[in-house]
């Protein structure tokens, strides 16, 4: 074989190498795009389905019909339908949404500001949701048939069929109402209102950073209900994929291998067995948070939790359309995305799915 | 031998004791199973209720209005009290059944088919049309459901019939992803090849060897969907976009009686009570219906 061959297959090798996740990163960007175009399509035919007319909206039914006819053409509803679309994508792809109606903000600005508190209540369940439902999901596992893996079968389908709204009430009912444990609707009481610079956005931490150690008391205790009710739900299905998974790690050889070899069970279930399984897990825990912001309409109506689900809620009833489309559009891209990070991050953490081409 | 010897014979002699055999089987896997058949008591309860509410409670208590009897404790007269328009509860639970079986079976009837007619030909002809088809099942599988539902039903306009539009436009998905994994499974079996043979149609193919084997699991796949359903609709019954008033739905009602709830709990929290019990219900059901389908799932 001359050099120059040697070089020629080398440089192939190579290629044969990089290609793979190269074709796979622009398969993933290709998907994101489409899936993006698709929303943009749906909520701008959602935006065109609404019974109530635009123009009439902005000029009210006193206008003259110079004054309608004007606006008309202003804001384009008289322009070809693909023409309209193509200028609605430029407006979201800037992230324009418009203007709300009722705060007479732009969306964008109102969405910045309301997010932080979806996001402190997101992420608390979610931890809430984590540790309790990974561990249960390995002893319901590991105690597969027996009464344990029943108790804790049952307890998920509970979670599944509890309507949220439902159970936010009865827990407010119980624990603020009736045994006064915790906080009641809202994120602070109005006498903390205000104290705390605004950093982060999320209280607890802010209270933190500013060490008023009363401000973050009064947060945690109004966070604590509505976290561990959502928690409680997300926990239902971590529980469940990670009891999935481990069951078919429990079932491999190499468990068999190591305990022969001398480990002892709890070893072998809680390194090895579940050390393979975190990284399937960490695409349930994703879609997990994804399903707790669309959760958090519901939730943050409940508990008068000033955030984006409340937002939507309140915009949805003015029929604050910008807003209402605005709120899906930021719930959805953040949901793609979490979809995408969790098929990036899968053959970044396993060596398996990397060298699958 | 008995009937039970028959129909549970290895050798069946003709294809009604074959299936009524496999049937018979199935039935036996979830007999064992008592959280699914508290599920199956559970669904077969709302549809006897749904049907017969007139035998269960009095029409006439569910919806006049007695403003002397609002908000009502729980007694003889008003087993789970009267709300703030002095209307019996529990008849209004017993009524809005039939709101409730209603969105669940036009849901039904408009995703499965939905699902099958992109999942099938999807499967079953591959190549480009399978790449569009399930190209746009993925996108809609990557919106938020609730929050899309919503944003429909806030379009549309509140109502019934747009909130079961709104569920439907989100719910239809992964019966398409199913549709589409039945058949591949079986599109290169010999007893296609052999239809194919005698000269039948893509489309008589489809519908009478590729749709009954595919339905089972659809229906598994429907059973553990209900409760999502259920749940989804009262959800936008709470927010005010599912059915309207004065139509007892169990979600409308959870959200008119929020304002009585530290006083008078009964009227927000037992409807509430009644979507818990049934999604349960569906939930069991379909858990056990999974299993008895696949034993390998454990």
């Amino acid at each position: 074989m001359t050099a120059a061959a040697a070089a020629v297959s080398a440089a192939n090798e190579w290629v044969g190498h990089i290609a793979g996740p190269i074709r796979r990163v622009i398969n993933l960007l290709f998907s994101v795009a489409l899936t993006f175009l698709g929303l943009t399509c749906v909520t701008f035919f959602i935006g065109r389905i609404i019974p109530i007319d635009p123009v009439l909206a902005i000029v009210g039914d006193k206008a003259s019909r110079a004054t309608y006819n004007r606006v008309a053409t202003e804001i384009g509803v008289n322009l070809p339908i693909p023409v309209q679309y193509w200028r609605y994508l430029n407006k979201v792809l800037h992230a324009d949404f418009g203007v709300s109606l009722i705060t007479a903000h732009p969306v964008l600005e109102d969405m910045t500001r309301v997010f932080p508190a979806t996001m402190e209540l997101a992420l608390l369940a979610l931890f809430v949701g984590t540790v309790f439902g990974v561990p249960l999901g390995v002893v319901a596992a590991t105690h597969r048939g027996r009464w344990q893996d029943q108790l804790i079968r049952f307890g998920s389908l509970l979670g599944y069929s509890m309507p949220v709204f439902w159970l936010g009430l009865v827990g407010l009912l119980l624990f603020y109402a009736r045994l006064g444990w915790v906080e009641g609707p809202g994120r602070l009481d109005v006498a903390y209102d205000d104290i705390v610079p605004t950093i982060t956005g999320l209280i607890t931490i802010d209270s933190l950073i500013a060490g008023e150690s009363e401000v973050f008391w009064n947060a945690l205790s109004h966070l604590v209900l509505p976290a561990s009710i959502l928690g409680y739900l997300s926990l239902a299905y971590v529980a469940r994929m990670t009891r999935s998974f481990m069951l078919g790690q429990l079932r491999q050889e190499y468990v068999l291998a190591t305990l022969a070899k001398g480990l002892s069970p709890f070893r072998v279930v809680w390194v090895h067995a579940l050390g393979n399984v975190w990284v399937q897990l960490i695409t349930v825990i994703a879609l997990t948070f994804g399903s707790l912001l669309e959760g958090a309409v519901l939730t943050e109506t409940v508990f008068a939790w000033p955030g984006l689900g409340l937002y939507m809620k309140n915009s949805l009833f003015n029929a604050d359309l910008n807003a209402v489309l605005g709120g899906t559009m930021v719930i959805g891209v953040v949901y793609i995305f979490l979809n995408m990070l969790s098929d990036v991050i899968y053959p970044l953490v396993d060596p398996r799915a990397r060298s699958r081409k | 031998m008995g009937w039970r010897g028959w129909l549970l014979d290895p050798a069946p002699a003709s294809r009604r004791q074959a299936r009524l055999g496999r049937w018979y089987r199935a039935w036996l896997g979830l007999y064992r199973n008592g959280l699914a058949m508290t599920g199956l008591f559970i669904v077969l309860a709302l549809v006897l209720i749904a049907i017969f509410a007139p035998l269960f409670a009095n029409h006439a208590a569910a919806f006049t209005q007695t403003l002397e009897d609002r908000l009502q404790p729980m007694s003889w007269a008003h087993p789970f009290g009267t709300d703030e328009l002095g209307r019996d509860i529990y008849a209004r639970v017993i009524f809005g059944s039939r709101i409730t079986l209603t969105i669940v079976a036009l849901v039904s009837v408009i995703v499965v088919p939905v699902g099958l007619g992109i999942g099938l030909p999807a499967g079953y002809f591959g190549g480009w049309i399978d790449a569009v088809l399930m190209r746009i099942t993925d996108i809609f599988l990557a919106f938020p459901r609730l929050v899309l539902a919503l944003a429909f039903a806030a379009a549309l306009g509140p109502g019934i019939e747009n909130a079961v539009i709104a569920i439907s436009l989100t719910a239809w998905p992964p019966y398409a992803r199913l549709a589409r994994a039945e058949t591949l499974t079986r599109r290169n079996a010999e007893f296609i090849e052999a239809a194919e043979l005698q000269g039948a149609s893509h489309l008589r193919i489809l519908f009478t060897q590729i749709i009954p084997l595919s339905l089972p699991s659809v229906i598994i796949r429907l059973t553990l969907d209900m409760a999502g359903i259920i749940l989804t609709a009262a959800g936008l019954g709470f927010l005010g976009l599912g059915a309207q008033p004065p139509a007892p739905e169990w979600g409308a009602m959870v959200s008119s009686g929020r304002q009585y709830l530290l006083d008078q709990w009964w009227v927000a929290t037992i409807p509430g009570l009644a979507i818990f019990i049934v999604s349960l219900g569906f939930n069991l059901l379909g858990d056990g219906l999974r299993d008895v389908s696949d034993s390998r799932a454990g």
